[in-house]
C-alpha cells in the first residue's frame, strides 16, 4: 500500500461508522466478455450459503465483449431483494468507468480497485483497498492467454477477507459454477485464494461492512426468471416451441431446450416427446405456435417488445380464429430497438390490444420467479380454455437475473385442455358450430385435425357461428359480442392480485411484476421513516378482477407503481373506473431502463403527498455507455 | 335394384371429397386445379379427416374451401400459411398437409416464408396457382409476371419474375414441379405423385386469371400458356397399391421410387433430362425461360432425403394428443433441477 493511501484511510478512521451487517450493496464494474459473470455468481453464491438473503442484478450492454458492465449484488437481513439504489461497496475494474464510478459513491463508501488506476487520488471521503491485480494472477496462472479471465476471480477472495465471507463456501459456490471443468476449478480456486491472501497481508479493515452468518436461507435457490418459467412451460406439458433469438427472451427458450432435452425424451424409444424450432422470424413463430394449437398441441413462444411488434398480425388471427397461444414477453425498454438489455414494463397498453380492428388479450403478470413458473402453467391452461393467446408480462429484470426464491412446487391434478368436442358430447348437443356458445360463458367447443369430429374452416375472415364464412352484420356483431363475453369470463379465471388492506392507510399503492420488491421495501421505509401507512393491492393479472374497484373506493390516494413512461396501466384501468375513481389515480413512473428501486417509490411519493423531500444528489450507478457505435 | 356407388379404395365416393361450391370466377384455373386435387385424393384413397388444408390469402387462398369438405382447413394471414402448416404437423405427424398459394402470396408478402418452409422439407404439398396478378385486387402485377407482359390498362411488367421453381430447388424442396391448370392429365399425374412424397412438393401451376390476365398481351393467359408449355416428360404414376407393371424401352424412361413404394415414370421428352440432377434441373429452367416458355413437369426430385419431421426425432405418436404422464416429468426431476440450484 502506498503513504499516501495510509494518509487517506487515517482520515477516514475519524469519521467511524458503525458496523452495517448483512444490509449492503456491493457494485462490480467490468468489462463484458471478461469472465466477471462467473465470480459475480461466486460471490453471490456464498452470500447465500452463508445463510444471508441476497439478490444480483447485471447491467449490460448489448455488446458481446468489450463494453462496461456493472453487476450489483445486495445482501439484506431483512429479505429486501430489489435494486438498491445507493452503491456502498465498489469493485472498479473497468478503466473506462472508473473515474465515474468513484466520483458519484455516497461518501463513506468503500472502493477495491486495480492499482494501476490511482483511483485513491480522487477523493478523501470513501475507504480504498488498491489491488495490483495484473501481478497477482501471473503466479496463479501460467497460461498467459487466461489470465484475462482468471484475474476476476481474485476479487472475489479479496472481498471474501475484506467482508467476512467464508473460504469454503466461496469455493463451494465456484464448483457449483464451474461444475465439472476441473482445470477452470484449480485455476480460479487459486486466484480467489490469491485475492485473499494478498487482501489478509495487506488491508487493516477500514469499512463497516460485514457479512454474518444468518439462518435465513436454508433450502432457498437462486435462478433468473426465464429459466423458471421453462421449467414452467415444460411441467405444463408443452409440446411445440417455435422462437427467435432476442434479449431478454433468449434464454428462456434455450433453458427449454436443455431441460427438455433432459426430462422429455421418451426412455424407451429416444425419442423427443417435444418440437423445439428456431424460426425465421416472430412472425413465423407466433405462425407455427398458431398451426400447432389449433391441430391441438400445448405450444409457445417467447420474445420481447420487438418480437411483439412484429407478432401483431398473427394475434388477431389467433383471437379471432380462437387458436390458444402462449407467448413469453420479456419485456425491454423501447420503443423500436430501444435499449435491448435494459428492463421496462412498457409493452401493457401494445400487449392488451395487439391487432387491428377490435380486440382485447389476457395477460399474466407474474412478479417473482416462483410465479414465473406457475403462472407458465397457468398460461397453457388459461389459453386452452378460452381458445385466445394468453400473454405473459416478465421484464428483463425477472428473466435474466438470479433472484432468490424458496424451492418450487410440483403441480398436483390435471391440466385443462378447454372444451374439447368429444362423441358424447356431441351426441348430447345434437349439433355443432365452431363458434357456437352452448354454455353461456362466451366458449364454444373446438375440433382438432385428426380426431375424427366434425370438421371446420378456420379463417381470420368474417364468420357466423357454424364458422361458415358470412359477411352479415348480425353475424359479426353477435360474434364479436361472443368474444367480449368471453373475455368477461376470463376476469373470473385469471390469477387474483394479492391484497394487504390497512384500514389506517388513506394511501393505497398498485404495483405488479417485478416493481413488487421496490414497492413492499418503500411501504417499509414510509411507515418506518415518515409514518405512512399503506396498502397494498399486487395485480397479478389482465383483465382486472372485481376487487378493484373496491381497493379504490378504500383509499383517497391509489398510487399506480410502474416501469415505463405513459402510465399504462393505470390508463387501462382509468378504461374500467368512474370519474370520480380515476381522479383518485396517481403515478409512480420508473423507466431509466434500470430495475425500480423503493428509494425512489417512497421519495415521489412523498413528494406527491406534500412532505419536504430532502433532495438526494446520489446519482444513479451504473448509468452505461455512450457513443462506441 | 340400385346401381353400386362407385367407392375408392377406402370405400368412400367421389361425393366424400367435394367441397362447397366455389365462387370464383367461371373459367378461372384455379377451379380446375381444385377438381384435380379431388380426383388425386379420391384415386389415392385419402382420408379426408388426415388431411388439413391450409392457404394464405387471394383469390387462390379461398379455394381450399372448395375441396375435400371433410378435412380441417386453415385460412390463415397473407404469405404466412407456411409457418401455421409447420406448426401443425409438428402438432401431428401423421396428418397430410395441402397448402394452397398464390403468386402474390408466395412471390411477394410471404417469400420469407416460402424460402424457410423449403429449407426445412416439411412434408407438405405446396401448391401455387399461379397467374401472374392479384387477382382480388383487380389484377396489379404480382413477381411472377414475366418481363414485357402487359396489363389489361396496358401497363408493361420491367421487372423480372421470381422463378419459384428455380428458388425451391436451390433451397432444398424435394419434388418440385411445374403444371398447367389446362393440362388435365399431367396435372394429375404429379398431384398423385406428390401425395406419394414425403418431404416437400412445390408445385407451380400456370392458372390463368380470365377476369385480368387473359388477354393479348398476357405471358400467363390461356392462349399464351398453351402455346409455350414446354413438358419435359411424360409423367405415369402407378401406386404403390396399384398392381401395374409399366414396360419401356431402356433409356426412354426414368423410374423413381418414391417413399411409400410407389412409381413414378417419367418418359423423357426432352433428350437427356435427369429429374434428379440439380444443376441440370436448374439450367433446364434458365434455358426454356429464355426461350419465353414454360417447362413443365417434373423438374426435380429427390425422394430419399429425410423431412424435418424426422430429423426432429418425434415420438410416433402425434405430439397433439400425448397423454399428461408423457409430457409433465416426475416430481423427481423437478427435485433434481432445484437441488441443482441451491
Amino acid at each position: 500500500m502506498s503513504p499516501t493511501d495510509l494518509a487517506v484511510q487515517e482520515k477516514q478512521a475519524t469519521a467511524h461508522r458503525q458496523r452495517v451487517v448483512n444490509d449492503f450493496s456491493i457494485q462490480v464494474a467490468t468489462v463484458n466478455g471478461s469472465g466477471s459473470q462467473t465470480a459475480n455468481m461466486v460471490l453471490l453464491r456464498s452470500i447465500l450459503l452463508m445463510g444471508v438473503p441476497v439478490s444480483g442484478k447485471n447491467m449490460f450492454p448489448s455488446n458481446i465483449a468489450g463494453l462496461p458492465t456493472w453487476y450489483t449484488i445486495r445482501a439484506s437481513k431483512r429479505h429486501y431483494i430489489a435494486r438498491k439504489k445507493e452503491v456502498d461497496f465498489l469493485v472498479a475494474m473497468n478503466p473506462e468507468t472508473a473515474k465515474e464510478d468513484v466520483l458519484t459513491l455516497e461518501p463513506g463508501s468503500a472502493v477495491v480497485y486495480d492499482e494501476p488506476l490511482k483511483l485513491n487520488a480522487l477523493r478523501n471521503d470513501l475507504v480504498f483497498y488498491p489491488v495490483p491485480f495484473d501481478k497477482l494472477v501471473a503466479p496463479v496462472c501460467p497460461d498467459a492467454k487466461l489470465r484475462r479471465l482468471v484475474k476476476n476471480m481474485i476479487y472475489p477472495g479479496v472481498l471474501a477477507k475484506i467482508l467476512g465471507l467464508d473460504m469454503k463456501l466461496m469455493e463451494q459456490a465456484l464448483g457449483k459454477q464451474l461444475g465439472k471443468k476441473a482445470k477452470a476449478v484449480v485455476l480460479n480456486a487459486g486466484a480467489l485464494k490469491a485475492g485473499w491472501d494478498y487482501a489478509e497481508a495487506t488491508f487493516t479493515k477500514q469499512d463497516p461492512f460485514f457479512i454474518e452468518p444468518m439462518n435465513e436461507t436454508a433450502g432457498k435457490i437462486l435462478i433468473e426468471g426465464n429459466a423458471a418459467a421453462a421449467i414452467g412451460c415444460m411441467m405444463a406439458g408443452v409440446t411445440v416451441v417455435a422462437w427467435y433469438p432476442i434479449t431478454p427472451s433468449s434464454s428462456l427458450c434455450e433453458s427449454l431446450i436443455s431441460y427438455m432435452k433432459k426430462y422429455r425424451v421418451d426412455k424407451t424409444t429416444g425419442k423427443a416427446t417435444f418440437a423445439i424450432v428456431q424460426a425465421e422470424d416472430e412472425i413465423a413463430s407466433l405462425g407455427m405456435v398458431i398451426g400447432a394449437s389449433w391441430a391441438g398441441a400445448r405450444s409457445m413462444t417467447a420474445t420481447a417488445g420487438p418480437g411483439i411488434s412484429l407478432m401483431t398480425e398473427f394475434t388477431g388471427l389467433a383471437y379471432y380464429a380462437e387458436a390458444p397461444a402462449v407467448i413469453f414477453n420479456v419485456q425491454r425498454v423501447g420503443p423500436s430497438t430501444g435499449l435491448p438489455t435494459r428492463t421496462a414494463q412498457g409493452d401493457l397498453l401494445m400487449t392488451a390490444f395487439l391487432s387491428h380492428g377490435d380486440t382485447k388479450h389476457i395477460m399474466l403478470i407474474p412478479s417473482s420467479v416462483e410465479e414465473a413458473y406457475t403462472m407458465a402453467m397457468q398460461a397453457f391452461d388459461l389459453a386452452e380454455h378460452f381458445q385466445t393467446p394468453v400473454f405473459v408480462m416478465m421484464d428483463l429484470d425477472l428473466g435474466m437475473n438470479n433472484w432468490m426464491s424458496d424451492a418450487f412446487t410440483y403441480p398436483t391434478g390435471p391440466i385443462n385442455r378447454g372444451k374439447l368436442l368429444t362423441e358424447a358430447k356431441l351426441k348430447e348437443l345434437g349439433s355443432w358450430g365452431r363458434y357456437t356458445d352452448v354454455d353461456g360463458d362466451g366458449i364454444p367447443y373446438r375440433t382438432i385435425p385428426g380426431d375424427h369430429m366434425p370438421a371446420y374452416f378456420a379463417r381470420g375472415s368474417g364468420h357466423n357461428a357454424k364458422g361458415q364464412y358470412s359477411e352479415r352484420p348480425d353475424d359479426y356483431v353477435e360474434n364479436m359480442d361472443r368474444l367480449n363475453r368471453k373475455f368477461e369470463t376470463a376476469r373470473t379465471h385469471v390469477p387474483r392480485p394479492v391484497v394487504q388492506t390497512n384500514p389506517k392507510a388513506k394511501i393505497g399503492f398498485i404495483a405488479f411484476g417485478t416493481s413488487h420488491f421496490a414497492t413492499e421495501e418503500s411501504r417499509d421505509q414510509l411507515r418506518e421513516e415518515t409514518k405512512v401507512e399503506t396498502s397494498y393491492y399486487r395485480l397479478r393479472a389482465y383483465p382486472f378482477t372485481d376487487d378493484l374497484v373496491k381497493f379504490v373506493d378504500a383509499h383517497e390516494h391509489v398510487y399506480v407503481i410502474e416501469q415505463n413512461r405513459d402510465a399504462q396501466m393505470r390508463q387501462l384501468m382509468k378504461l374500467e373506473l368512474s370519474p370520480e375513481r380515476q381522479t383518485k389515480l396517481r403515478s409512480v413512473l420508473h423507466y431509466n431502463g434500470l430495475p425500480i428501486d423503493a428509494r425512489s417509490i417512497t421519495d415521489d411519493v412523498l413528494a406527491q403527498e406534500g412532505f419536504e423531500v430532502a433532495k438526494k444528489t446520489s446519482r444513479v450507478q451504473g448509468a452505461g455507455m455512450t457513443g462506441g457505435e | 335394384m340400385a346401381t353400386p356407388v362407385k367407392v375408392n379404395r377406402i370405400g368412400l365416393e367421389p361425393q366424400t371429397y367435394k367441397g362447397s361450391k366455389t365462387t370464383l370466377c367461371a373459367g378461372c384455373g384455379h377451379n380446375a386445379i381444385s377438381e384435380r386435387i379431388i380426383d388425386a385424393f379420391y384415386e389415392m384413397g385419402v382420408d379426408p379427416r388426415q388431411v388439413i388444408k391450409l392457404s394464405g390469402i387471394g383469390c387462390s387462398s379461398k379455394s381450399p374451401a372448395y375441396f375435400l369438405g371433410g378435412s380441417h382447413g386453415f385460412n390463415a394471414v397473407h404469405g404466412r400459411m407456411p409457418s401455421v402448416g409447420t406448426g401443425a404437423m409438428l402438432a401431428n405427424k401423421k396428418l397430410i398437409a395441402i397448402g394452397i398459394s398464390g403468386d402474390g402470396d408466395t412471390g411477394a408478402i410471404g417469400i420469407g416464408q416460402f424460402v424457410h418452409l423449403m429449407r426445412r422439407n416439411l412434408p407438405i404439398v405446396y401448391i401455387i396457382e399461379d397467374n401472374g396478378c392479384y387477382g382480388l385486387t383487380k389484377g396489379q402485377f404480382s413477381p411472377t409476371a414475366d418481363l414485357g407482359s402487359k396489363l389489361k390498362t396496358g401497363v408493361v411488367n420491367d421487372l423480372p419474375p421470381i422463378d419459384t421453381c428455380a428458388l425451391a430447388i436451390e433451397l432444398g424442396a424435394t419434388f418440385v414441379a411445374r403444371s398447367f391448370s389446362g393440362d388435365k392429365k399431367q396435372l394429375l399425374s404429379l398431384l398423385k405423385a406428390a401425395l406419394a412424397h414425403r418431404g416437400t412438393v412445390m408445385l407451380d401451376v400456370i392458372s390463368p386469371c380470365v377476369t385480368f390476365n387473359d388477354h393479348e398481351g398476357s405471358t400467363k393467359s390461356y392462349a399464351y400458356v398453351k402455346d409455350h408449355d414446354n413438358p419435359l416428360e411424360e409423367v405415369s404414376f402407378v401406386p404403390y397399391f396399384e398392381d401395374i407393371a409399366v414396360d419401356y424401352e431402356p433409356g426412354s424412361t426414368q423410374e423413381v421410387t418414391m417413399h411409400d413404394g410407389s412409381k413414378l415414370y417419367l418418359k423423357k421428352i426432352e433428350e437427356g433430362y435427369d429429374a434428379t440432377d440439380k444443376i441440370n434441373a436448374l439450367r433446364r429452367l434458365q434455358e426454356t425461360a429464355r426461350r419465353g416458355e414454360f417447362a413443365t413437369g417434373i423438374i426435380y426430385i429427390e425422394p430419399d432425403r429425410d423431412d424435418f419431421l424426422t430429423q426432429l426425432n418425434l415420438v410416433d405418436e402425434p405430439l397433439a394428443t400425448l397423454p399428461l404422464d408423457r409430457v409433465r416429468p416426475g416430481k423427481e426431476a423437478l427435485d433434481e433441477i432445484m437441488e441443482g440450484l441451491r
